[in-house]
């Protein structure tokens, strides 16, 4: 029962390798990784983690309508990204900035998104499968589910072959699990066999709410009602985010149906950039989380692995210029053009649109020379 | 007898069949699920079942389980997959089971599947088929005889037709399925029994063209659905009086092609939009004020609303009293002739 379970953990708070009979299948799949990639992950999160500041600094200074800080959640979210490969899909919610930056996404396309020029508009296909954020809440877990029907349908999983066969993962937390289409996603996945990874990250909370009132239940044990076996991991530690995806989506791969995942990890910061945590929880509530920082934790392990100055020193060089780049760009980014409104509405011409499309422009136009 | 040969399913079938408008959508479906092998079924009791209405029937059979899908109970489960299919190169058709039972999936169609197009910056498009069967006049329960259009027509991204002929509905949901955007396909359900001649061979008319279908000369009379066979036997009434009525058929509610009408009401100078929807804030309301805009000039009449009433749709055994009928149709008429 699951009840009996702790939840995964690779790394402990302080860095050190667990290894003994509950972590030996996880660890298999980790010793896959090379020195190398655990390097790159280390490097993702530090610089997702300083333009998620710049962001918020931004923001502040009037740059941006809103951002969506993902301060603490990195290791889930760095782990998980790296389980995926090539052929497969990823669906976000809105907070998955470091998700995002690991597929290619330019942090500037996010950056747009905030400020108010775009309502998304990157093509998936051009950012490693990564889907456009979906604000309405839970929504996404559909699409995806969707999708995954649509990779079984065409073929694309289970044919034996882990270089080619497809799998979808979706990102949503903990407030969504209240939500209708969180559950039919699940219902619809089960029924389908669908292979689809549904990677909650339980943040403790859906804006000032706690998750205790959204479940009086381990939010991990509801999967199991609905025929999806799930697994508990600890959300701050990115090799068991990395094990635990790289698992669920071999298996949804393989064709043996959806899996599900809670990550265990903490909003450090606000909601958004309009929220006030203190209206809701002290100092106290966050100070355990604090000594289980995701990057805390992966630099002590990476030490112990040898990874020296120069390397740290490296990484923190880089995350400064990527900082730069996304400030500097943000001044550069001016305003988007009107035709925006009109363009994309339909795929095909809308005579009502481009009427409308035609009025704005001679409108505006009424006004060239007379001044 | 089957209406298409089933071992040679691509060749386009040819010439006139007298069919009830349900077995003419069940042909426009075998004939769309044999043209292009990405386009899918799925809703509630579609597959083993046909469909409530047995509008789907056979088709499992014929063209499997994975492309016609019974799926699980649940509106906003069938359109929210349907969307991620269409993000995987599909072309979902699904069915919602009765008009009042689609809210459940409101947030999905109007907030995601509506915007996602606009949302990609055209970079992705989401050709998603959601057929509704509406209306009333069949003596239902709650829930089983609303129209819901304008509820539907107030969201950009989306497109809605309603066809009223079995010769319509035949190619209309063809062409709904090869459109690359969204589209509720709305079926006239008091309609799907009569039957009517379906030219097989060829459609000349648009997806979104409206239509004069009786041409007549003192006042234009426009409506959608199961609500034109009711504007056709009044104007059959009217001319037994000696008035001459222009029926227009709508087609498309969104967008509304108002060449037809705008045309004949520059000839009649009067105008009555008639629906079974509730008159506020309807497609009938949006006609009104665009016709008057339009055409201003040469109505010689207020444009008039024939409607159901702003009221949940009552008890069966009152519909005859909620919903229009040729005698409130042309009390319309008479009220616009004596201005």
């Amino acid at each position: 029962m699951p009840t009996t379970q702790a939840p995964l953990q690779l790394l402990t708070p302080e860095g050190r390798l667990i290894e003994d009979d509950s972590t030996a299948e996880a660890l298999a799949v980790v010793a896959e990784l090379s020195d190398d990639d655990l390097q790159r992950m280390h490097r993702e999160m530090v610089v997702a983690r300083r333009f998620d500041l710049e962001a918020i600094n931004l923001q502040r200074q009037g740059q941006l309508a809103l951002w969506v800080p993902s301060l603490g959640q990195e290791g889930a979210q760095i782990g998980s990204a790296f389980a995926t490969r090539g052929q497969d899909h990823v669906f976000p919610s809105y907070r998955e900035a470091v998700v995002a930056y690991h597929h290619g996404l330019d942090p500037m396309r996010l950056i747009e998104y905030w400020r108010g020029m775009t309502l998304g508009g990157w093509d998936p296909r051009e950012v490693g499968n990564f889907h456009l954020y979906t604000l309405v809440i839970g929504a996404q877990t559909l699409h995806a589910a969707g999708f995954a029907m649509g990779q079984l349908f065409d073929g694309l999983t289970g044919t034996g072959d882990p270089g080619t066969d497809a799998a979808t993962i979706v990102y949503f937390g903990d407030g969504s699990t209240s939500e209708g289409d969180t559950n039919e996603a699940m219902i619809w996945a089960a029924s389908f066999q669908a292979p689809l990874v549904m990677f909650l990250q339980n943040n403790h909370w859906a804006i000032s709410v706690p998750v205790t009132t959204q479940s009086r239940t381990p939010l991990f044990h509801r999967p199991e009602g609905f025929g999806i076996p799930a697994v508990q991991i600890d959300g701050n530690d990115a090799l068991a985010s990395y094990a635990a995806t790289r698992l669920a989506l071999d298996a949804a791969r393989a064709g043996r149906g959806p899996r599900f995942i809670e990550a265990l990890t903490y909003r450090m910061g606000a909601h958004t950039s309009s929220d006030d945590p203190t209206k809701y929880r002290t100092d106290d509530d966050t100070a355990p989380w604090a000594a289980r920082d995701p990057l805390t934790r992966f630099e002590a392990f990476l030490r112990a692995r040898g990874a020296g100055e120069e390397f740290f020193a490296d990484v923190e060089r880089e995350a400064l210029d990527v900082a730069a780049g996304i400030r500097r760009g943000t001044f550069e980014l001016g305003e988007p053009p009107q035709s925006r409104m009109f363009d994309h509405v339909y795929s095909e011409p809308h005579p009502l649109i481009a009427t409308q499309k035609q009025w704005l422009a001679d409108y505006e136009a009424s006004f060239g020379g007379a001044a | 007898m089957t209406l298409i040969d089933p071992t040679a399913p691509a060749a386009a079938p040819a010439g006139v069949q007298t069919l009830p408008m349900a077995k003419a959508i069940n042909a426009g479906l075998r004939r769309a699920l044999a043209d292009d092998p990405r386009v899918l079924l799925m809703g509630e009791d579609i597959g083993t079942l046909g469909g409530v209405f047995r509008v789907t029937e056979g088709l499992k059979n014929e063209f499997g389980k994975q492309r016609v899908i019974d799926t699980p109970l649940g509106e906003a489960g069938i359109v929210g997959t349907a969307i991620g299919l269409a993000m995987a190169g599909f072309r979902p058709v699904c069915e919602i089971q009765f008009d009042g039972f689609i809210f459940p999936a409101y947030n999905q169609i109007t907030s995601q599947l509506a915007k996602l197009t606009n949302r990609h910056m055209g970079t992705q498009s989401f050709p998603v088929v959601i057929r509704v069967p509406y209306g009333g006049h069949v003596g239902a329960i709650e829930h089983h005889s609303e129209s819901p259009e304008a509820l539907f027509a107030h969201t950009a991204g989306l497109r809605l037709v309603s066809p009223a002929t079995p010769h319509d509905a035949y190619w209309m949901i063809q062409e709904a399925i090869r459109s690359d955007d969204p589209v509720l396909f709305f079926e006239p359900k008091s309609r799907y029994w009569p039957k009517g001649e379906v030219d097989l061979s060829g459609n000349p008319t648009p997806l979104h063209a409206s239509r004069v279908v009786r041409t007549g000369t003192e006042v234009t009379v426009v409506g959608h659905g199961a609500m034109v066979s009711t504007l056709l036997e009044a104007a059959n009434l009217a001319e037994e009086e000696g008035t001459s009525l222009e029926v227009v058929d709508l087609r498309s509610l969104s967008p509304i092609d108002y060449g037809p009408i705008v045309e004949s009401v520059q000839k009649t100078g009067r105008l009555v939009v008639a629906s079974e929807a509730p008159g506020f804030v309807s497609i009938s309301s949006e006609i009104a004020a665009t016709v008057t805009e339009r055409a201003f000039y040469s109505l010689q009449a207020p444009v008039l609303r024939v409607t159901g009433f702003d009221i949940p749709f009552p008890p069966a055994r009152l519909e005859t009293s909620h919903l229009p009928d040729a005698d409130r149709v042309l009390e319309a008429v008479d009220r616009a002739l004596a201005y």
